[in-house]
């Protein structure tokens, strides 16, 4: 009895010795399970957060107020902070920490990023029975702060950080693209600026803004430079376009639509205001803010987290004071097709957690990532730039609505255009939208963005612009983002596609087979020797 | 008979676990071989299509052009900025005068080929960003030649017109006055922003930290200066709103 007994544990260890997944849990989100009794009280942890700003310092000293005042808390965490200024580095970064193993414990990032993170299996932690845990989650009996209840973090924002209906984000600060207009010169040039912006009108002044003086100047600004109309996220400025004439860009499950009809004419119109260069873009001509105080742009669009640039009395800026001219700043949302149904993106980092061995440090993690959303750091950051809070809890609090009544008591804390522009959003937030979210969706924004940076550098080339060109600008991109190898239908959570069988496996389970023949073999012969 | 069988299934067991971690170790290692191997085809493609031989531009020539212009130019490699998704960044230099070529398309095996002196053809799209000059969309290859340039010193055309003149070129700065020191993220780790002075005038320099690292001397010496300090500084003649010298090298006057 006891000899079948060590026959049949060896079979179960050999069957087993192929496992090495962490906790050895299944990779679907479904099953993903986090045991938030093993977090000890009493036990150090050491989190990492990687978290991005807006090349803003007093968004890193309000992290680090975050990370202070949650130590405080909770003595036994301890978080090591690394700033970054790019959302494409952290997520270069991640990428390249998932093959050793090394991620950050709590992350700032998109739900695009969060797709492609989670097809290397349970690296990212499903947080919807997190949130709901009695003792850790929102709002849990065990916290030792204030922290929001589900149906306090705006719904919709919320929603933003769901993959294949499992929760893998948290929203932290929400923004959306803004225009910021130099009503001085549009008035100038003898237009009035409407009730709703429209593409056709930022066209028409655009070119109007192009005429010269005799001396070679511009008639508008009496200087040798004026990009009239300069997009800092041609990613966002095709996707908008796209979205605002309810026009194909990508389904639910991943099919790639982008490269239909209406692309083609947003293209062609891009073309013809690149080849007058009324329109420019970021990464071709640099920051719309600097042409814009600079009075050599008069249309900017830009985040409302990059509000506090925006402007001649902005609190940031990059050009020197003798270059700044004096003009009337105006914030409007970005402009629209049909201005009856006005639609813009949100935007704005979220928070995710990252799978550990240990699932103590993963709550440890959470802790954390739901102390981000206390009114203290959500009001604080929120008032670094044009975003808003993501929680209900501090939008109706006192405290952010003392600050939003005080729009432009000073150039600072409550400078008015970055102050417009959170209330833009607030006033708006019902007709934002966001693309959805699968493993290559952020491939499929850069070559959504990347269109528009070709036509443009295309057209100041010498090159012509017409639709046999713009075929290939679709192959270019294509084949740039490699859209080609996205899998439609194969929504997040994508399980990887790690090629052939290797070698090890194939020989673990030619060992398996092995064994059972010869188990079966000596089954067969003990039983004849028995008879 | 049964403990021999036994033994054989612990003994198979330990083989063949053991076998599956050597192995996957073994593919990975694969996979890099197949990826050299087509990279090696792919070069033995272009090879064969070689194109004509493109004229070379005179550094004057090269200044003379439009923004937006096709230019071809030979200089040699002075500094190496970064390396990202296959894409390099380099200071350029020869006797006439200096480039900046910004992500010209590079392979990271490519890129180690890339010294201090080593020359190279650049064809690619003459461009302004925020008033640096710079070649961008561009492509290279390695030539015969080698040549390192020495720093020129530039203090005397501080607010001139002639500063402009030698734009990313290698460049001194003698006896400035450290008036402020400030990094990006407001910690070590990214770039530090460093305003010096000159007869009472402030001018904007900065360590470029994908250019320097942090674990380099001019890092960690300027990361320690203080306002007063009087320092001689060397580095590549960048440009961003302005004169914004991506410092290499720092001395801090005794």
């Amino acid at each position: 009895m006891m000899k079948k007994l060590f026959v049949l544990l060896l079979l179960s260890l050999l069957v087993f010795s192929g496992c090495h997944g962490k906790k050895g849990v299944p990779d679907d989100g479904e099953t993903f399970h986090v045991d938030t009794g093993s977090f000890n009280e009493e036990k150090n942890y050491e989190i990492t957060f990687w978290a991005k700003n807006d090349t803003n310092v007093a968004q890193t000293a309000i992290y680090e107020k975050a990370i202070a005042d949650f130590e405080e808390l909770y003595p036994n965490i301890t978080v090591k902070y690394k700033p970054y200024t790019d959302y494409r580095r952290i997520y270069n970064d991640v990428i390249t920490n998932i093959a050793t193993d090394t991620t950050p414990n709590v992350c700032i990032t998109y739900p695009d990023h969060i797709a492609t993170y989670i097809t290397g299996g349970d690296t990212v932690v499903p947080l919807d029975a997190l949130m709901a845990d009695e003792n850790y989650g929102l709002g849990g009996k065990k916290l030792r702060f204030v922290s929001p209840q589900k149906h306090e973090i705006v719904e919709k924002f919320l929603q933003e950080g769901k993959i294949s209906g499992t929760q893998y984000a948290l929203p932290f600060m929400r923004s959306t693209e803004a225009c910021y207009i130099n009503k001085t010169f549009v008035e100038k040039l003898g237009f009035e600026i409407p009730e709703n912006l429209t593409w056709d009108f930022v066209w028409d002044v655009s070119e109007a803004a192009m005429q010269k003086d005799d001396n070679g100047n511009f008639a508008v600004n009496g200087q040798k430079v004026m990009i009239p109309f300069i997009y800092k996220s041609t990613d966002n400025m095709m996707i908008q376009m796209l979205y605002q004439q309810s026009a194909p860009y990508a389904s639910e499950n991943g099919e790639v639509l982008v490269f239909n009809d209406y692309t083609k004419q947003i293209l062609m119109d891009v073309a013809t205001h690149a080849h007058s260069r009324a329109f420019s873009t970021f990464k071709i001509s640099s920051y719309p803010a600097n042409f814009l105080n600079a009075g050599q742009c008069i249309f900017a669009v830009d985040s409302t987290a990059g509000a506090t640039w925006m402007g001649k009395d902005a609190p940031n800026c990059d050009i020197s004071e003798d270059n700044i001219v004096d003009f009337e700043t105006v914030i409007m949302p970005v402009p629209q097709y049909d201005t009856e149904n006005p639609k813009m993106i949100s935007q704005g980092p979220s928070v995710c957690v990252f799978n550990k061995e240990d699932d103590g440090e993963v709550v440890a993690a959470w802790l954390f990532t739901q102390f981000l959303l206390t009114n203290d750091v959500q009001i604080a950051y929120s008032q670094t730039e044009g975003y808003v809070p993501v929680t209900h809890m501090a939008q109706n609090s006192s405290e952010y609505s003392d600050y939003i009544s005080r729009e432009g008591e000073d150039n600072d804390l409550y400078y008015d255009i970055k102050i417009k522009a959170a209330k833009l959003l607030s006033e708006n937030t019902d007709n934002t939208f966001t693309t959805p979210v699968f493993n290559g969706s952020a491939d499929l924004r850069s070559a959504a963005g990347e269109m528009i940076e070709i036509v443009t550098k295309s057209v100041r080339r010498g090159q012509t612009v017409n639709e046999k060109f713009i075929e290939g600008v679709f192959d270019e991109a294509s084949s740039l983002y490699r859209l080609e190898s996205i899998e439609p239908g194969l929504s997040s959570p994508k399980k990887a596609d790690f090629g052939p069988l290797p070698t090890g496996a194939k020989a673990l389970i030619i060992s398996l087979v092995s064994v059972w023949i010869i188990l079966i073999v000596y089954a067969v012969a003990s039983s004849k020797k028995r008879r | 008979m049964k403990k021999f069988l036994s033994l054989i299934l612990a003994l198979l067991m330990c083989v063949f676990a053991f076998v599956a971690c050597v192995a996957d170790v073994d593919v990975d290692e694969n996979a890099s071989d197949a990826n050299l191997e087509a990279d090696e085809v792919e070069e033995g493609e272009a090879d064969v299509e070689a194109e004509p031989e493109e004229k070379v531009m005179t550094h004057a020539e090269y200044v003379a052009a439009a923004l937006d212009d096709d230019v071809v130019v030979d200089a040699y490699v002075q500094g190496k900025q970064s390396w990202w998704d296959n894409k390099a960044t380099v200071y350029l230099q020869d006797e006439e005068g200096a480039y900046f070529a910004y992500e010209m398309a590079c392979s990271e095996e490519d890129y180690a080929l890339l010294e201090k002196g080593t020359h190279i053809k650049v064809k690619g799209y003459k461009a302004e960003w925020s008033g640096e000059v710079e070649i961008v969309d561009a492509t290279f290859e390695i030539i015969e030649g080698n040549f390192v340039a020495e720093a020129v010193d530039a203090t005397a055309w501080l607010g001139t017109d002639e500063l402009i003149k030698h734009q990313n070129e290698l460049v001194s700065f003698k006896g400035m006055t450290v008036e402020n020191i400030s990094f990006k993220n407001d910690q070590p780790g990214d770039d530090i922003y460093v305003t010096l002075s000159k007869d009472g005038v402030n001018y904007e320099f900065c360590v470029e930290f994908y250019l320097t690292g942090t674990e380099t001397e001019v890092y960690q010496t300027v990361s320690a200066l203080e306002q007063g300090d009087v320092v001689d500084v060397e580095g590549f003649l960048y440009w961003y709103e302005g004169p914004n010298t991506h410092i290499t090298s720092i001395a801090v006057a005794e």
